[in-house]
Order: C-alpha cells, then structure tokens, then sequence
C-alpha cells in the first residue's frame, strides 16, 4: 500500500450562495510531485487554502489526514508547524526589507535581546544556496527579478522546515528561463524526499513535472492521472479538464449580424503603467460587428483587461499606440468621459473594486455614469433618478426591495445586473463585459446572458471576456484567443471547440520557447 | 413597533444625543443656558465652526482626508483683513473681495498639490499650516491689530434692526420673531407643496405623519429661537452668513451633481474614474471650497473679535474636523450630511458654552471635547462595521 503524506477526504466548502468544493478527494504520495489542474474557478485554490488553514477547521466539511494523524488547522501557524507551507501566486514578499528579512518574517531568529541577526543571515544563506539564489542576503527584495523572489520564497518555505511544499501557479509571472529552473530545483527536492503540490495551468511543465496529476472541475475530483513514466500529454489532461457537456445553459438567440462594423482595434500596444518598458498588450488588431458577441479567452494574465481599459479612455497602462475606429470613424480618446461620449462602455471584472459604490444607492450607482441624463443646470432630479433606476430594476429583474437599497447588500448577481443597468443607461453601442459572470450562480449567470442577447437584438455590439471556456463558445459569435499579451488565433464559435482554444494559447508558448 | 423605535434612534442618535446634552447643561447652569444671551452667543461663538465643518465636509468626503492648514488660513486673512483696514485704509467692501480671493488662491494652491500631484492631504496641509500660520504673522509683524472699520463691523458683526419696527428702548424687537414666524411658516406650507407637486406628477407620495411631525418640530424651534433673539439685540448678521453658507453647502451636496461626486469619490474612487469622473478635479474642488471658507471664517473672526494676533484661529480646523465626525461623517469618506455636521457643531458648542457658564476649566473642556470625540468616531465605525457584516 502506498505511503500516504496527505490525504484529503470529501471536503466540501460553501461561499454564501457558491459550492466551492464539492466532496472533493486528493491522495499524496510521499516523495511525489502531485499536480492540481482545472480551470479557472474549478476549486484549486480553494482546497489549498482548506489544506493551509487559510479557510479554518469548521468552515469546510471532511477530513483532512497528514502523516497518518486527522488535523484541524485553524491558521496558516498550525499548518506551518507541521510542515506545510503553501507558496501563493502572488507572492507575500515585503519589497523595501532584504532577502534576509524577508525569509525569516513572522519567523524571526530570537537572541537574547532582540533578533539574532547575525544567526538570521547565517541561516538565510544556507537556504539560499539550497536554491541556487545567487544574491548577498541583504539584497533588497524590490532589486531582483520575479524568479528570484520565487526563489526566495521557496528559501523561505526551506527555513520553515518544509515537508510538503504547495506552489501555487509558480511559474506564472516567470519567463521560460527561470521556469525551467525552477521546476528543476522542485525535480532536485523531490529527490531529497520532499514531497510538492503544483498548481499550474502551463500543461506542458505539470506533464514535465508532476508524477501524478489530479483533474478537478467545477469543484469536484475528476479523476487523478498516473505519469511516473511521463507518458501524459496535454491532450489528455486537456480532455479532463474540460470535458463538461454543454446543456442548455446558454439561452437561444437568433444571429442578426449586421455587417458593419462596431469597433475597431488595429496595431494597438500597450506598456505596463509603472514598468513602462514592459509591453502588456503587443499589436493587438480586432473588430466586432453591430449585432455582434465577440469572445475574447485566455488565461488570467494574458492582457485582455488590460487591453479593454486601455482602449475604454486609456484608463490602463502609458504609451499606448495604435488606431480606434468606432461606428467606422476613428476617435483618440483621452480620458473615460470621452470614451463613454464616443459610446463605449467597460464593465469591469472587479465589481466590487472598480464597478460600484458600495455604500451608495442602487440608484446613485445606476446613473452616476451618465448623471447629466437625470441633471438640469447641474441640480438632480432625484424624483426621475429613481425613476430611471426602477425602470432597469424591473428590465433586468434585479431581486431587491427598494432601489434606496445600498448596492453593498446586495448578492453578487444582483450587483452585477445593478452594474450592467449603469452601462445600459450610459447608451453605450459598444459594451465590453469584463468577465461579466465571474462569483455568481448559475441562475443568475443564466439572467446576465440573456441580457447580453437583447443587447446585440438591438444592434449594440457586445465584446465578453471570460476565462470560463464554456461560456465563450455558449454565447460569442467569434472568439479571439489570447495569451501573453498578443492575439493567437481568431476563430468563429462553429469552429471553435475548448481543446482548440486551449491548444492555441499552449501552441504560442512553444512557439516562445522556440524563439 | 419595537423595529420602528430603533430604526428612529438609530436614524437620530446624534438630535437625540443633543437634546440630551442640551437638557443635561440647562439644568447644571440653573436655566442660565437659556437666556436671550446666552443662545444668541451659543450661535455666533460657533458661527465659524460652522462655516468650516461644511468645506471640511467635503474634504473629508472624498475619502476621510483632512485640512489642517484651516486655523491657519483664518489667521492669515484675518491679518492681511486687518492690516489692509488700518494701514491702508481701503473700503470694506474692497477688503473683503481682496481677501475672499486670498481664500481661493490658497486654496488652489493646495488642491492643486493634492489633487493634480497626489501629494497625501495631510502632509500637504500640515505644511499649509505652518506656511499660513507664519505669513500672517509676519503680515501682523507679530502685533495684535485692531479692527475698527465700522462698514467692514456692519457687515459682519452687527445686528438686524429694522427702523420704525425695533425701537432701541423696547424690550424686544418684534423684526427677530416676525423672521422666525415667517419661515416656520415657509417650511410648513413647501411640506404641503413639494407633495402636491410629486403626486401631481404621479410619483409615490409618502406617508403625511413623519414629514410634517419632523418640519412641525423644526418649525417650532424656529420659533422659539427667534423669540430669544428678539429679546436680545435682534438677529445678528453673522447667523445670516453662516446660514447662507450652510443652506448653499446642504443645497450643493444634497441636489447637485457636482455634491454627488464628492460621495462617490469617497465611496470608491477606482469606480467613480471609470464613470468617467475627473476625480482629481473632484480633490481640487474640495480643498479650493475648503481654504475659501476659511477666508470667510478669518474675516467674521476678525469682525467678531474686533481685533486680529497671531493666535487667532488656533486649532480651528480642529473643532471643524470634530464637528464632521460627531455629526456623522465617515472616517473612510463617502458619507456625512450638511445637516449632521451642523448638528455635530452645535453639539460641541452646547458642550462649551454650557461648561463655560458653569464655570468649569479650560482644561476639563479639551478632556470632554475628546472624550465626546471619541466616542463618537467609534460609533460610527462599529455601527458601519456590523452593517457591513450583514451584507
């Protein structure tokens, strides 16, 4: 029988109104490299964060048994004290302290008054050449790269007297170089007898990688792949990620394309706002018809909301070049006013964040986009602001008792109507959905669709982010693909099927690799 | 029922709290609260806590951010108000437009900072007040000037006396009351109107009780406030600036567009941008209205005094920024009224005078002010964070 480390058994984890986890199952083998796939929202994270103590013991479901003993962990300390460290993707790492600092924070090495110093650099060098980080110990974490802060943080996990290490997406933000370093240091640990759990979406390293590799979706175990011989492809974990059937999740809509053209993007470029030479969006060059859902896909971090606020009133990123074409005349636009008077709107994918005023009204939010509409010589006609509000209350079925109501009470699909009634009161002909159904069930998902349908009925054109595959080829009539900032293929929804647009985004990183 | 009571205290914990504190210091002064002096004094004493708790509203509106250089500016435009009269001997009028200006250059001055170079408001105008605070005194040459131009004390500091109506020799003057009767009455008949004009439109009309109990209550206070004007002096011209300023503020951050971008900076910046809101020019605004209003306030303070030194207007902006949180503004922004500040100001100036007349020390009324301060802040914050637990 193998020697189990960690098993996790039927966990099940509820956010108010979301089944995160759903009896899910995971087996660890000692000394084994042990990789989580799935897609964005399948749960990866979240099982690692019931693993960690993040989410505490009682706030889940299920057992989860180390060594052989059933824990329950209340903080991230009870699960560190065993051995368990967990590695987030983005990493926790204090910019103005040193490498030194920074590994042993939270963790300090006592002297007699004070912290020991002297012990603390001692120790942060040992684990620094266990990585391989060739830096003195008081470098500043702000001074290096992103691979070597990875590194610092596996360091880090070292000095924390790690047994089972969980990296979550660690290769991420990494280019080829260092991600082949990295993996190769994990190959090196697993030698030594550590045991690792990889997150990773990059398919090509986890079948590199991993010894077993298990598939979770939708928030439930798949299936859990052997690959000792390394005789896994992309292909076959593919296959299980995605291998949902579609049902009729998506309502019908009957295709009124009209052949002019709504938007238009040519050889638009885009720099990152504070690394300004670090270019996030390279030649990106699409359109989207009137009538028209255009998809676009990829995985997080591959430029499209950057690329959708940039072009909404460069409201993202600085030097941005290229040409903007709307309704066929182009337009520079400067600042978001301009963008929403030329007719656009951004729906952000951070509601919360970015998209409403939670301590306000639903009827602030609803018109504050376009509050001259309820304005005259400056003064609010409160009277029609509420009218207004309760005019796209009724429209989009918005469940709430009042539109006095604050957006904050309200649920996230209910939030997410109250923000898209605000882009539909702006009269925008061009709408772009910023992952529009990200956090909410699957009613209202079902609602937020239909809505997108009367919008193209009505000849406006509709441009849906998503990093849920599904609903991209559910509701777009054309997808674009992205990945790394650039688009890496265009396809219309007939032809298009999930492993396409998967090995689309998989083909252009080989194709890096290459280069 | 029970819901319905609680609803209410929680709606008017702070009228409530002042009329607790304001029953609590008639009886410790035996009654002397409520003489004719002592109320029409309780007004004017806190006139420019007023005037500045409604431009620090909006600073503190768009995100909890504050203005310490108001004392400062108070002193400064006082000075320059004061020197400009006696050296030069220039018209009142003149002065006043001379240093209204001064206000809004100054307040330019920081707005731009803050809003157009994100320099953090706290470090910008705590500059602010150590730069205005010594500009004024060098403008004062470190001398206490006095104020004696009895156009510019007209203007400010004099009392409403209609000729024919208020004889000296009377023991009342009938105009005070003959005002107040008129806008209580005002204020009844526009509860009657504005429902008329809603229904008239077709839109929903609430229920008659609580509107028109609630404007029966303001009304009568009116009423009864007047009344103890008439007995002392009449009106004072000061309670008209400050009601104007009061009345265009409420008007501003209640019915207006430009009023709502303040909220919705505080509420959420990042969203109120993508709105397509300059929010920058939103910082300026606030900190341009903020350091105009202290113009104001220095000149009814030189007015007030008769006399301006280096000190005037010390820690001003504290009894402003006080004013805001007591009355129910938001330490994070995006909430607070025209109407809870004001209320938050009388609260603090019931608190002073009432402890002034009783004759307790200096001392144990900065210990009660922070106390009150206190407590009031963790109000706000408590009660904000329960609400945003439940949603």
């Amino acid at each position: 029988m193998a020697d189990h480390i960690l098993v996790m058994k039927n966990i099940t984890k509820e956010f108010p109104g979301v089944k995160a986890l759903d009896n899910v199952n995971l087996q660890v083998e000692r000394g084994e490299i042990h990789a989580l796939v799935g897609e964005n929202g399948a749960g990866k994270s979240t099982l690692m964060n019931v693993l960690s103590g993040t989410y505490p013991f009682g706030s889940y479901t299920g057992d989860i048994i180390y060594n052989g003993e059933v824990c329950h962990f209340s903080t991230l300390k009870d699960s560190e004290k065993l051995g368990i460290v967990i590695i987030h993707q983005e990493l926790a790492l204090i910019p103005e302290l040193s490498i030194g600092e920074n590994m042993f924070l939270g963790n300090e090495r006592k002297g007699r008054f004070g912290i020991d110093w002297d012990r603390t650099y001692h120790e942060a060098r040992t684990h620094m050449d266990q990585v391989g980080l060739k830096e003195s110990e008081h470098t500043l974490i702000k001074d290096i790269g992103t691979g070597k802060q990875q590194l610092v943080e596996i360091a880090k996990a070292l000095s924390k007297n790690v047994k089972l290490l969980i990296l979550d997406e660690p290769t991420s933000s990494l280019n080829e170089e260092d991600s082949k370093m990295l993996l190769n240091l994990l190959l090196e640990f697993k030698k030594q007898g550590m045991t690792s759990i990889i997150i990773s979406h990059k398919l090509n390293e986890i079948a590199y990688v991993a010894d077993r590799i298990t598939v979770l979706r939708d928030g439930s175990t798949i299936e859990t792949i052997d690959n000792h011989d390394r005789s896994v492809d992309e292909d076959r974990i593919i296959r299980g990620m995605v291998g949902r059937e579609l049902s009729d999740r998506f309502p019908k809509r009957e295709r009124r394309i009209g052949s002019e053209i709504g938007l238009e993007v040519k050889n638009w470029t885009v720099h990152h706002p504070v690394y300004t030479e670090k270019v996030v969006d390279d030649n990106v060059s699409f359109y989207v018809r009137k009538g028209e859902i255009v998809g676009f896909s990829g995985l997080q971090g591959a430029g499209r909301t950057e690329l959708a606020m940039s072009i909404f009133g460069h409201a993202y990123g600085t030097g941005i070049s290229g040409q903007l074409f709307i309704g066929g005349k182009e337009v520079h636009l400067r600042n978001e006013r301009q963008a929403i008077e030329a007719g656009l709107a951004y729906v952000t994918e951070d509601r919360k964040g970015n998209g409403l005023i939670l301590p306000q009204t639903i009827a602030v939010n609803n018109t504050l986009a376009r509050l001259d509409k309820v304005c005259s010589g400056g003064v609010i006609d409160t009277v029609k602001e509420n009218l207004v509000a309760e005019e796209y209350r009724e429209k989009l079925k918005t469940k709430t008792p009042s539109v006095q109501q604050e957006a904050g009470n309200l649920s996230g699909g209910n939030q997410q109507k109250v923000l898209l009634a605000k882009w539909m009161y702006a009269d925008a002909d061009v709408l772009i959905l910023d992952e529009p159904t990200r956090g909410i069930d699957v009613g209202a998902k079902y609602e937020i669709y239909c809505i997108m349908n009367d919008l193209v009925a009505q000849g406006k054109s509709v441009i849906m982010i998503s990093s849920e595959m599904p609903e991209i080829l559910g509701m777009c009539d054309r997808i674009y693909v992205m990945n790394e900032g650039r688009i890496v293929a265009e396809m219309n929804v007939e032809d298009a099927t999930q492993e396409k647009i998967m090995a689309a985004i998989l083909r252009s990183e080989k194709n890096e690799e290459g280069a | 029922m029970n819901v319905n009571v609680k609803a209410f205290i929680k709606k008017y914990t702070m009228v409530i709290a002042l009329v607790a504190v304001f029953i609590l210091f008639s009886f410790l002064t035996q009654g002397r609260l409520l003489y004719p002096q002592n109320m029409s004094n309780l007004m004017l004493q806190n006139s420019y806590v007023l005037v500045l708790a409604c431009g620090m509203l909006l600073c503190i509106l768009t995100g909890g951010n504050i203005d310490l250089s108001v004392g400062s500016t108070v002193c400064l435009v006082g000075a320059l108000a004061a020197q400009l009269m006696d050296k030069s001997g220039m018209n009142a009028i003149l002065v006043i437009f001379i240093c209204l200006m001064v206000g809004a250059v100054i307040g330019g001055w920081q707005g731009f900072w803050i809003g157009y170079i994100h320099i953090p408001p706290f470090i910008c105008t705590l500059s602010g007040m150590f730069l205005f605070r010594g500009l004024g005194r060098v403008i004062l040459k470190s001398k206490t000037v006095p104020v004696k131009n009895t156009q510019f004390l007209n203007i400010f500091a004099s009392y409403v006396q209609i000729p024919g109506l208020d004889d000296a020799k009377n023991r009342w003057l009938p105009s005070a009351l003959i005002v107040g009767v008129i806008i209580a009455v005002a204020l009844l008949i526009s509860v009657f109107v504005r429902r008329a004009k809603k229904s008239r439109k077709g839109y929903a009309v609430g229920p008659l009780a609580p509107e028109l109990g609630k404007m029966v209550v303001i009304a009568a206070l009116i009423v009864y406030y007047s009344w103890k004007l008439a007995k002392y002096k009449g009106i004072p011209v000061m309670l008209i600036w400050v009601l104007a300023v009061v009345f265009i503020y409420s008007f501003i951050t209640s019915k207006t567009a430009l009023g709502r971008y303040f909220y919705a900076v505080g509420g959420n910046e990042k969203a109120t941008k993508l709105s397509g809101i300059d929010t920058r020019k939103v910082y300026f605004l606030a900190y341009l209205s903020m350091s105009f209003l202290a113009g104001l306030s220095g000149l009814l303070m030189a007015a007030r005094i008769a006399s301006v030194n280096g000190d005037t207007g010390n820690a001003f902006e504290m009894d402003a920024i006080g004013s805001c949180f007591i009355g129910g503004a938001s330490a994070y922004g995006g909430s607070g009224t025209v109407a809870g500040i004001c209320i938050g100001a009388i609260f603090l100036g019931v608190i002073n005078q009432g402890m002034s007349i009783i004759g307790l020390d200096n001392n144990w009324q900065y210990i009660v002010k922070g106390a009150v301060l206190l407590v009031a802040v963790i109000f706000d914050v408590v009660s904000n964070h329960k609400t945003g637990k439940a949603g």
